[in-house]
């Protein structure tokens, strides 16, 4: 009997249109490899994950293609010998522990239910031992008390845990892992991504991992495969892939990607992948790459080998060295001048109870100040309260000087236009309803300013995010997540403000959208010697974009300091176990 | 993860996809059908509402469709006539009662704290009664006017639409372009009226058609009951009552105004039906 993973040929249409969402997909997974499937939002990934159960969503059909799960081909049995591998010879493992957990179940009856459907074990007794084991084998407690908890008693990585726990309970010999980490801590995502890696080796499973994140993948895979707009465009091994990329796509993805090991200028892409029924008859790439030519355009390139097992499908193999370099660009040191925030001994909470003990922190101009943690370490409700929208601290804050009121509405106008804050989610912060015009031009109603004004306003802040004037008239739903993250910047800026506050601002973007957006901001503060307050849990990020850093955790601030000295030579056991504890791609390929 | 690829093809208005719908285009063919009966009817009618036309209770009358009632009056010019009171009462109880019962729910899912205790405790309190105990209450201590018809159904309607609303505001408020707002000093009335309630108006649409049908089924039921504004004029409602002892005599008394009143509860039923599956999005992309 072999076992393993292959995929051939595999084609999922748009039901109604019979538009490709993926195709000529193929790749192969050893027992007790992973391979992780990386591409942007869109790109099929999730698709493809969920083919190799033999699962369509809804809308979406399975053209043709063989998965072979050792010597069963998986799509062409009937929905009922479906039923019967899923969870015993090929599972599942979704993104997101707290949705795909039966919050009035105990964990111990949802671990208990996989085994009794797929009758696993043949007795209760034997099924009761494998349950102990299972939790054994994802290093939980196996205690009975454990296993009475509801998945609410659980934190994120421990729900993780029994999604796991849950997937490999019938010692399937496929598993695939839809971005599981996704919205854990750096230091849950390390102990995940351990078990993960300890469990596919010792059961001999073919793991399939589904991921946007670089650094998870060299620390965690064998081997890569770069989606592009529903097709595989590199395969290759992590050292392959990353020391040597040949596909323009997959090298624009290197550079784009922050890394904890070195201060790296990262470099963005415009545009985004065409969608299904809107790609092109040539390359898909091309629209984007700057080495595409006619011959490019005109028919998809197939597959070329480079190596034993490292393929690209492109005929510029070669070529991509420039890519990501070319721009050396002048200096971003900005001169910092004097401090327009200071915090001092500000404490908040919610309701009573304190999350944020007195955190003294002063932004001065043309300087950006990164304010890391893990979730919960009160690094939003900081950010809030400085926007004014969080109204629950004592303390004291001021802004050029003057004392500042806790709610936006009680603000001075020059306080209130000159702290603008940008949100997390592009998809949360603009109001549906209204134009992008709209929403820009807001500030400047309020503020007084007559039409006229305000039109040229709209054109000049666009452009200064590198958006064209006509998207003023646009919806955001006809918007992609990075232009509606810059949207969110611009609208920030329509009122010259001194001090941007970025709550996570890259947190739902993809990694090239990411680096563009990082680019962007760092011109900003150049041109308009903008103070900057950046939010974020990404540490590698941060190397990037700021000059000082302030380590939070359970509401106090640990470490402040120059972001490479924090980061390059951190004095505190928090800090450094943060910095070992977030992937890197250099430290994974040493 | 596969939100970009969906939203750039969604632009297709709120009403447009919910009338590619056949429910809502038979809903709509339905309405229309009815509505015309009620408006045009009058300027039909071969009699007046309370012409003495031949024997009470007589179906076959040289002259008339459908005989005599118990009056001996034209029962197919009081159907004629009787559907314009119903449909402006109902239509004007709708509208108000739905506009109130949208900015209570949106005010009170914004401000937080008592001023939302006391509208949402409010409102329970009223949704605690039938709805018809709340109309007899107030029209038979106070007479039976149109205004205080549309008063008594505004009453049982306000609240239940309010509740809808909150429901679907509270989850506007949280989300981040509201706080957006709040950051530049937007005004707590613009943020009620041009933040929040646009983005609830599918929610809304949906209400505005499952209410006209509880209005109208509302008004009916008391001119039933003998409330009526004009108590010897025609009206649907009324024409029920009124024939039913001689139902088995002349049935057309009490039939045709019932199938009107069923057919209207029906067509506004289906289109909003159709509103409801396109907000939920359910069989997105069928045409059933």
């Amino acid at each position: 009997m072999t076992r393993g993973l292959r995929v051939s040929n595999l084609r999922l249409n748009v039901s109604a249109s019979g538009d490709d969402i993926v195709d000529e997909v193929q790749f192969a997974i050893e027992p007790g490899k992973v391979l992780a499937l990386v591409g942007e939002s869109g790109s099929g990934k999730t698709t493809v994950g969920l083919a190799v159960l033999g699962h369509a969503r809804r809308g979406v059909s399975i053209a043709h293609g063989q998965v072979h799960c050792g010597d069963t081909e998986v799509l062409g049995l009937d929905d009922d010998a479906k039923r019967k591998i899923r969870g015993d010879l090929v599972s599942y493992v979704p993104q997101d522990p707290a949705s795909s957990l039966n919050p009035a179940l105990r964990i111990g009856v949802q671990l208990l239910e996989v085994l009794e459907a797929h009758d696993f074990g043949g007795s209760n007794e034997a099924r009761k031992h494998r349950l102990k084991e299972m939790m054994a084998e994802v290093l939980l407690p196996t205690d009975d008390e454990y296993l009475l908890r509801y998945p609410h008693q659980l934190s994120g990585g421990q729900q993780q845990r029994v999604g796991l726990a849950m997937a490999f309970a019938c010692r399937p010999s496929v598993i695939v892992l839809d971005e599981p980490t996704t919205g854990l801590d750096v230091s849950t995502q390390e102990h995940v991504l351990k078990t993960i890696r300890q469990l596919t080796m010792d059961h001999g499973v073919a793991a399939l991992y589904i991921t946007h994140d670089l650094a998870v993948v060299a620390d965690l895979a064998d081997d890569v495969a770069v989606m592009y707009a529903g097709r595989i465009v590199e395969r290759g091994t992590v050292r392959d892939i990353f020391s040597s990329p040949a596909h323009p796509y997959t090298k624009h993805l290197v550079v784009a990607a922050p890394d904890i090991e070195g201060k790296k200028e990262i470099v963005g892409l415009a545009g985004r992948a065409p969608s299904p029924g809107k790609r092109p008859v040539g390359c898909s790439f091309a629209l984007r790459c700057s080495l595409a030519d006619d011959v490019c355009r005109g028919a998809f390139p197939a597959e070329v080998a480079l190596s034993t097992g490292h393929v690209a499908r492109c005929i510029k193999i070669g070529q991509s060295q420039s890519i990501g370099l070319a721009t050396p660009r002048a200096s971003r040191a900005v001169e910092s001048g004097a401090v327009v925030v200071e915090l001092h001994e500000v404490s908040a909470g919610y309701s009573g109870s304190t999350v944020v003990h007195d955190v003294s922190l002063s932004i001065r101009k043309g300087e950006c100040l990164a304010l890391v943690g893990e979730s919960g370490s009160g690094k939003t409700t900081v950010s809030r309260a400085i926007g004014g929208l969080h109204r629950e601290w004592t303390g004291s804050m001021s802004f050029n000087g003057a004392a500042l009121q806790k709610a936006a509405r009680h603000r001075s106008a020059e306080a209130r236009l000159g702290i603008q804050y940008v949100f997390q989610n592009p998809y949360g912060s603009l109001n549906p309803r209204r134009t992008i015009g709209e929403s820009i031009s807001r500030p400047l109603a309020i503020a007084g300013k007559s039409k006229n004004d305000s039109q040229r306003a709209i054109l000049e802040v666009l452009e200064k995010v590198n958006l064209p004037g006509s998207y003023a008239n646009k919806y955001p739903d006809q918007l992609s997540g990075g232009e509606r993250q810059r949207v969110a910047i611009a609208r920030a800026l329509v009122s010259n403000p001194q001090v941007l506050v970025c709550d996570e601002v890259t947190s739902a973007l993809d990694v090239l959208v990411q680096a563009a957006i990082v680019d962007l901001l760092g011109d900003l503060r150049k041109q308009l010697g903008l103070a900057m307050l950046f939010v974020t849990h990404n540490l590698p990020l941060v190397r990037s974009i700021a000059d000082e850093v302030a380590v939070m955790s359970e509401g106090r601030i640990v470490e402040i300091g120059s972001a490479e000295s924090v980061i390059g030579n951190p004095q505190q056991e928090y800090t450094k176990s943060l910095i070992t504890a977030t992937p890197s791609i250099e430290r994974s390929l040493r | 993860m596969t939100i970009e690829v969906e939203e750039v093809s969604k632009k297709t208005s709120f009403v447009a996809s919910a009338w590619k719908m056949h429910r809502a285009k038979i809903g709509f063919a339905i309405t229309i059908v009815v509505v015309a009966f009620a408006l045009a009817g009058p300027f039909f009618a071969p009699f007046t509402a309370t012409e003495f036309v031949d024997m009470p209770n007589t179906v076959d009358v040289p002259g008339t469709f459908f005989g005599t009632d118990f009056l001996g009056q034209d029962v197919w010019s009081r159907f004629l006539l009787g559907g314009r009171s119903i449909l402006f009462l109902g239509a004007m109880s709708t509208i108000i009662g739905v506009l109130a019962g949208a900015m209570l729910g949106v005010i009170a899912a914004y401000i937080k704290g008592s001023l939302n205790s006391v509208i949402m405790r409010t409102f329970d309190i009223i949704i605690a009664f039938p709805g018809i105990l709340w109309a007899l209450l107030l029209v038979s201590m106070l007479g039976s006017s149109s205004l205080l018809i549309i008063l008594a159904t505004v009453i049982s309607t306000v609240p239940r639409v309010g509740r809808i609303i909150y429901g679907a505001a509270v989850a506007v408020v949280e989300k981040d372009f509201v706080s957006a707002a709040t950051a530049i000093g937007e005004s707590r009335f613009r943020i009620v009226f041009r933040e929040v309630l646009p983005n609830v108006t599918s929610t809304l649409l949906v209400e505005t058609n499952l209410r006209f049908t509880y209005s109208i089924g509302g008004i009916a039921s008391l001119a039933f009951l003998g409330f009526t504004s004009d108590p010897t004029g025609a009206n649907w409602g009324t024409m029920v009552q009124e024939n039913s002892s001689a139902i088995i005599l002349q049935p057309w008394g009490v039939v045709l105004p019932v199938i009107a009143i069923a057919l209207l509860t029906i067509g506004t039923g289906l289109i909003g039906d159709a509103f409801s599956r396109v907000s939920a999005g359910i069989d997105r992309g069928r045409n059933d």
